[in-house]
């Protein structure tokens, strides 16, 4: 029934590696990934919920199968400033974290990518203090969306498994030459037993090849100064180049992902259309979510129900053109959001999709709703309440809503 | 320890023509830090008038690899750097032996970025950390940071009516550093030029983390002539206002021990800084801080066996 968007379409009929079906969590997925990537140097700091993954990369180093130059900083901003260091020298870098260290990362995020450094970063999804929380929602990434990081959601251990190695490549083309943020979603998808397929070592190592900067601090018979000082005479025309890397971006997730979906037959788009051919309503989603929403989709379809699901993999740089065409078909959408943007028209998926649509002469009513802060639990009946709302605005019994919807709050 | 005659000879890796100030204490830091790692050398900065006045896109005053990324995290930087270097020899994609220094100002230093140069000192990185030391924010027009000392003026500790200048006295850094129990640990003056040359071939041969703290007068905070900067620094050494020293391996040495310190007002007079403490009414404030160096002084003097 899943059908994959966009390019590439169909997974590959024969698969090339040999895959071997694991159960671990998604950290531990990750982390395998890591292993397998083995890059020069990772430089980490821990914090819930993405802690085990540096604790089991700790282990790879302590046991020596990986050759990494592991760097135990003293916070999150050591972390990111120290990966620039390292990625600036040459190396291939890797790092992971989740909301206050992304959130102390924060300056050092815009350096990374205004640097065109390639750094791969795991961002387990967990909400922003305060109150002091450790549970899921998406507003610790959502806070960096405009730093010029390719940002992209999984949705299972699979998927966060797949993305990182993914990443490495999209990450270090060169035309993309950014660093890649990649989500998953803390506790249910990091730390839930999941069970999934890795690839082997060797064939991991191939896929990701050796990296070859152009630039490097370490060429000392070169020299070359990284971080001038830029002041109006030449800032503008550097973020304009990286709007256009970072836009450019999106061809070399198709390319890469398509790559790695011959070698493995995971194929994945820049979003997943689930059920959405011949819907009428649809929910556009991120994260774990999606996979309690293709189940709420089955039930209604079981039903008779036209109604299916949208869950956007890319989220940075965001599809626009794409969703648009994907969704335009609808009579009504929902979009929810497991992130607010505090004092703006909704979430900001809602706002992305809202956006990408004004243009289109064909366009569903969008209406947002933001749900799971803080981790709390979001099951098929708060899905369901979306799709009878949708129900009536579709059928006209109900006039579209123009205010966000918070699903499963105590108002 | 090079020949003055091996020095000249080597090459100056900060260009002239860079747009720091005439009589900058910065510039004559880096250069004399640079001539004693003899060595290829990447070169780390923190935001500041050094990093600032050496790339203004698109030139670069360096002939050396250099990088500027924050702040707070110049020692952080570097550190992720010497790592890369780690990494990439054990790999033999790198053969050279290559030497790594971090500049920071006494602003990005004991302040905003204490916090990641204790971490790298702290992980062993096999790295120099110089701060030039010019004892406020300079850049941003002369703020009070935790290294301007007692009784200064500064933008943001105006002597007023009721304020002379600076109320606490300044962090000892240098001493912070030790405590770390790293390789080797020093106070230099630009002054001095000889014995900061040779810690900075001491700190570049360490294995292991290194620290040099180096005085380097502002003429514009300290509000002397640009062709003061020299003596000002001289006679911060010979009043015991900053005393020269390292501690390598955890041996406290005294590098300059004077018969008789110079009275710190000598040191204090010349500068524009300091001239409310000369008013009438001041004399306590004087005397006090007389005090505290004499203190100090004879702490130095203790922690380093000298009578």
């Amino acid at each position: 029934m899943a059908k994959v968007a966009t390019k590439p379409k169909a997974p590959a009929k024969k698969t090339k590696a040999k895959a071997i079906t694991v159960a671990m969590t998604g950290n531990a997925g990750c982390a395998l990934a890591m292993k397998q990537i083995n890059p020069d140097v990772v430089a980490a700091y821990p914090i819930t919920p993405q802690t085990t993954i540096v604790e089991e990369f700790a282990t790879y180093v302590a046991n020596g199968v990986v050759d990494t130059e592991y760097v135990n900083v003293e916070s999150e901003h050591s972390a990111m400033s120290a990966c620039i260091g390292a990625s600036a020298a040459g190396a291939r870098v890797m790092t992971t974290t989740s909301s206050q260290g992304l959130a102390l990362m924060w300056e050092e995020l815009s350096i990374a990518s205004a640097m065109r450094l390639p750094i791969v970063m795991h961002n387990v999804n967990r909400t922003l203090s305060g109150p002091i929380n450790i549970h899921c929602d998406h507003s610790d990434s959502m806070g960096a969306r405009d730093m010029g990081w390719v940002q992209m959601f999984g949705e299972t251990a699979q998927e966060a498994y797949d993305n990182t190695i993914i990443a490495v490549r999209i990450a270090e083309h060169e035309k993309v030459l950014l660093p890649v943020m990649i989500m998953h979603d803390g506790f249910i998808t990091s730390h839930a037993i999941d069970r999934f397929d890795v690839l082997e070592d060797d064939v991991v190592k191939e896929f990701v090849g050796e990296y070859e900067p152009k630039q490097a601090l370490l060429n000392v018979d070169d020299p070359k100064t990284f971080g001038p000082f830029a002041m109006p005479a030449y800032y503008f025309e550097q973020r304009r180049q990286l709007r256009a890397a970072l836009d450019g971006a999106k061809d070399i997730v198709l390319k890469v992902s398509k790559e790695y979906g011959k070698l493995t037959g995971r194929s994945y788009g820049l979003f997943e259309e689930y059920r959405l051919d011949d819907a009428h309503i649809a929910v556009v989603v991120m994260g774990s979510t999606a996979g309690t929403a293709k189940y709420v989709v089955d039930q209604a379809r079981a039903k008779g129900m036209k109604v299916g699901m949208l869950k956007v993999r890319l989220f940075r740089p965001f599809p626009s053109a794409e969703i648009a065409e994907a969704l335009s078909h609808l009579k009504a959408v929902a979009v929810m959001d497991r992130a607010d943007s505090i004092g703006a028209l909704g979430g900001p998926v809602y706002m992305e999709v809202k956006a990408a649509l004004y243009n289109s002469k064909k366009r569903p009513h969008v209406q947002g709703y933001v749900y799971g802060l803080g981790g709390r639990d979001t099951g098929p009946d708060q899905i369901e309440t979306v799709f009878d709302d949708l129900k009536k605005v579709a059928r006209g019994v109900e006039s579209p809503r123009e205010q966000v919807t918070f699903l499963g709050v105590k108002e | 320890m090079a020949t003055i005659k091996e020095i000249s000879k080597r090459e100056d890796l900060l260009s002239g023509g860079h747009r720091l100030c005439a009589g900058c204490g910065a510039s004559i830091a880096v250069r004399q830090v640079l001539l004693g790692a003899n060595a290829p050398v990447v070169v780390g900065s923190a935001t500041g008038c050094l990093e600032v006045s050496t790339t203004p896109f698109p030139f670069t005053a360096w002939k050396t690899p250099f990088i500027h990324n924050a702040f707070e995290n110049a020692a952080a930087t570097i550190s992720g750097v010497e790592a890369a270097y780690q990494a990439l020899k054990r790999k033999g994609k790198i053969k050279k032996d290559i030497k790594f220094v971090a500049f920071g100002g006494d602003g990005g230093t004991y302040d905003i970025g204490l916090q990641s140069l204790s971490g790298a000192m702290e992980r062993g990185h096999d790295m120099v950390y110089v701060c030039y030391d010019n004892g406020a924010y300079m850049n941003t027009g002369i703020q009070r940071s935790g290294a301007t000392p007692f009784g200064a003026a500064t933008t943001t500790s105006p002597a007023g009516k009721v304020r002379a200048g600076k109320p606490q006295q300044r962090k000892d850094l240098t001493q912070i550093m030790a405590a770390h129990n790293i390789p080797y640990v020093a106070q230099a003056s630009v002054s001095h030029w000889k014995d900061l040359i040779e810690k900075s071939e001491k700190a570049f041969a360490a294995e292991g983390p290194a620290f040099i703290n180096v005085l380097a007068p502002c003429p514009r905070g300290w509000r002397i002539k640009s062709d003061e900067t020299v003596e000002i620094a001289k006679l911060a050494v010979q009043t015991g206002f900053w005393p020269l020293y390292e501690v390598e391996d955890g041996e406290w040495k005294l590098n300059f021990k004077p018969k008789e310190l110079k009275p710190l007002v000598d040191f204090l007079k010349p500068q524009g800084r300091f001239a409310h403490l000369f008013k009438p009414g001041n004399e306590h404030l004087l005397e006090e801080y007389q005090g505290q160096i004499n203190k100090n002084w004879a702490q130095l003097k203790k922690r380093c066996g000298v009578e």
